[in-house]
């Protein structure tokens, strides 16, 4: 099992009467409401739990990509990145991802992978997700029913550009370079690539056909993903890939820890409630740009995510709904051990990307909630696919000696060493 | 109206035909048209009317080949040459406004007579347009509709939307539809027409709602100045739907050019 500890980075400021006052956390949210100065604190200590998350055993940390957007103030998920290469050691880096249609020209993501790369001596488990309607059309302003192909031809330049030894001219619809040579290039070939999507037939495909994991970002539990991921493995099957290893897909579960399940209600339940109303109030007209999904995709049935559930979303379901719903999976070790299992089994993914900092959670709640994840929950999970514990196609493989960063001791007494007049 | 479908280079196209007189052809606007639709009756009683579909409105087949704003113009002149058209008199409304508009610059001599019902296709920063495409259903007839009570009504009917069925085809629908629509609408319905509205040579009649909450009358004013010559008639009462709401007078308008 690979865990990754994953943080969206919200904003822990929106006021009480958000969802009465305000139409939408995201594309078109009040910039008043955010406060640069207090944000000083919130984006440090977000990056202190990330950093602490690498201390407990985790397999990796991770960070993704949102613009104009109350529960993810992170637009460039590479600048937190390259703080955590330089501040953790073995902890790999996930990245989930780079919205590679936004970059002009996309070689701009081949080349920052790459220092990510280096400078974490090969920890990068990189993301190529097509991005939100919301991110990539509504706030980057990408035609919605152009948005795939501009996807498809800027993975394939990123791909070329990382692997082709000499200078090329890449000719493309929407690219047009006439020397394409980037410096530097990344430790890791091929570099391990995880695919966020959302039920759309085509990622599927996308991610089967180029050894790609597939990662399923869903902020509605793991119920309700059952349906979604037993599509994927039907498609996994219908075009004979070579294995069904649980490596090629991964999950994200919001998760909350503590000693008890009553304890972890107390806890915990105001941040579950500022998530599920607040950060995912999510105003229908952005929810998905006409053109953006493909007619396949739609007939499919599959609604954005954005579309909350039953009437009145959210808003509507309490902590008991939540929880038994399994849209948060809560309680003691014991409690949160179990339910695990069932989602790991269920879905078969070998990758979870553990959302246990939400909402407006404090850091030293999320701190104490993570702790008990790491030392009594994610132990007992570690081995539930023992047929494929050698399946590393999907993760980083950092080099073997790797530089400790800072100045050492050694370095200090330079003056020293070059003869110094000190 | 007959529904007809006719090859072109690209793709075979749907369109409606009817009536006797001028040839006249009908660009639709991004939320389309139905062979039914009351101007394309009304214009019939005067003209021979050919309003073909954008690929991927009403059922008519997408196509991934048209792409910009150069790529649509040149096939809806594609459809009027497969049609055996010589210089129709060339109407659009909304969206197809702003595609025979770009038609009419890119190809000054091959049309005389140019109708423009609210085209899209200029961005004035002081009079921003409404996203269009980040509207839900409900909140589309105050824009639309100068009798938004009476607009409701009309855009409500036949709508089921809590059967899923009904939501599925209607998702579809909109996906090609304003999928195509984005193209050249979306972000900001403006590809760079007003650089090129100099080459129009058409004598051009600018028709336009009063109370056009979708596209500004303020608008009607940049295209008087920006097509020589061009005559506005303006309409009391009505909304960007004029072509709905007050079909006799925007026919009376269009008769300036025949």
């Amino acid at each position: 099992m690979k865990f990754t500890w994953f943080n969206l980075m919200p904003w822990p400021y929106l006021p009480d009467d958000f969802r009465e006052k305000h139409r939408s956390v995201w594309v078109d949210i009040d910039s008043r409401l955010f406060d640069p100065a207090k944000s000083h604190e919130v984006y440090n200590s977000h990056m202190d739990l990330l950093e602490y998350a690498s201390t407990l055993g985790f397999d990796g940390i991770g960070v993704n990509e949102h613009h104009q957007n109350g529960y993810g103030i992170m637009p460039s998920p590479n600048i937190i990145a390259a703080g955590l290469a330089r501040r953790t050691k073995d902890v790999g880096l996930v990245v989930l991802g780079n919205s590679i249609a936004l970059y002009n020209p996309p070689v701009r993501v081949a080349e920052e992978f790459a220092m990510l790369d280096c400078i974490s001596g090969g920890r990068l488990v990189a993301g190529f997700p097509v991005g939100t309607s919301m991110d990539t059309n509504y706030c980057y302003g990408q035609i919605p029913a152009l948005t795939r192909e501009k996807y498809a031809e800027a993975h394939d330049l990123i791909k070329r550009a990382w692997n082709e030894p000499d200078p090329f001219a890449f000719n493309g619809r929407y690219n047009k370079l006439r020397h394409v040579n980037i410096w530097p290039r990344p430790i890791q070939n091929p570099m391990p690539i995880h695919i966020p999507g959302g039920g759309s037939v085509e990622t599927y495909d996308f991610c089967i056909d180029n050894t790609y994991s597939y990662s399923y970002l869903s902020f509605s539990g793991y119920i309700r993903a059952k349906a979604l991921m037993q599509g994927y493995w039907d498609r996994v099957a219908a075009r004979n890939a070579p294995d069904a290893s649980p490596y090629r897909a991964g999950f994200a579960q919001t998760i909350c820890v503590a000693e008890t399940d009553e304890e972890a209600e107390r806890l915990y339940s105001e941040h579950v409630s500022y998530f599920y109303n607040r950060c995912l109030h999510v105003y229908g007209g952005f929810a998905d740009a006409p053109g953006y999904r493909t007619i396949k995709t739609i007939q499919t049935g599959a609604l954005s995510q954005y579309a909350p559930p039953g009437e009145g979303g959210y808003s509507k379901l309490t902590w008991k709904d939540l929880v038994d719903g399994g849209h948060v999976i809560a309680g003691s070790p014991e409690t949160v051990r179990q339910r695990m299992e069932e989602l790991i089994k269920s879905l078969n993914v070998g990758n979870i990307f553990c959302l246990l900092h939400v909402g407006d959670m404090p850091k030293e709640k999320c701190m104490y909630s993570t702790k008990l994840f790491a030392e009594k929950v994610m132990p007992k999970l570690r081995n539930m696919f023992p047929d494929y514990a050698d399946d590393n196609r999907f993760w980083c493989k950092p080099l073997a000696k790797r530089v400790t960063p800072g100045i050492s001791t050694n370095e200090m007494s330079m003056a020293a060493a070059v003869g110094g007049k000190d | 109206m007959e529904t007809k479908t006719i090859d072109t280079h690209h793709i075979p196209v749907r369109y409606f035909e009817g009536g006797k007189g001028q040839p006249l052809v009908y660009l639709h606007g991004a939320g389309g048209i139905l062979a039914g639709d009351p101007i394309l009756t009304k214009l019939a009683e005067k003209y021979h009317v050919h309003a073909p579909l954008l690929p991927g409105y009403g059922d008519s087949e997408e196509c991934g080949e048209l792409r910009d704003m150069l790529d649509i113009a040149l096939h809806t002149s594609d459809v009027v040459d497969a049609l055996g058209l010589k210089d129709p008199i060339l109407v659009g409304h909304s969206m197809g406004g702003m595609i025979a508009a770009e038609m009419a610059a890119l190809a000054p001599h091959d049309y005389s007579r140019l109708g423009l019902i609210c085209p899209a296709g200029l961005w004035l920063d002081d009079h921003p347009i409404p996203d269009l495409f980040a509207m839900l259903p409900y909140e589309m007839p105050q824009y639309l509709f100068h009798d938004v009570e009476a607009g409701t009504k009309l855009m409500t009917a036949g709508v089921a939307l809590d059967d899923p069925e009904w939501l599925k085809g209607f998702l579809v629908q909109n996906a090609r539809q304003m999928g195509m629509a984005g193209k050249i609408l979306f972000p900001i319905p403006d590809r760079g027409l007003s650089q090129r509205l100099y080459r129009v040579r058409a004598k051009t009649v600018l028709v336009w709602g009063d109370s056009d909450r979708l596209i500004p009358p303020a608008y009607a004013h940049a295209w008087k100045k920006a097509i020589k010559g061009a005559e506005l008639v303006s309409i009391a009462e009505a909304s960007h739907m004029v072509t709905l709401e007050k079909t006799d007078q925007v026919v009376a308008a269009l008769a300036k050019l025949a």
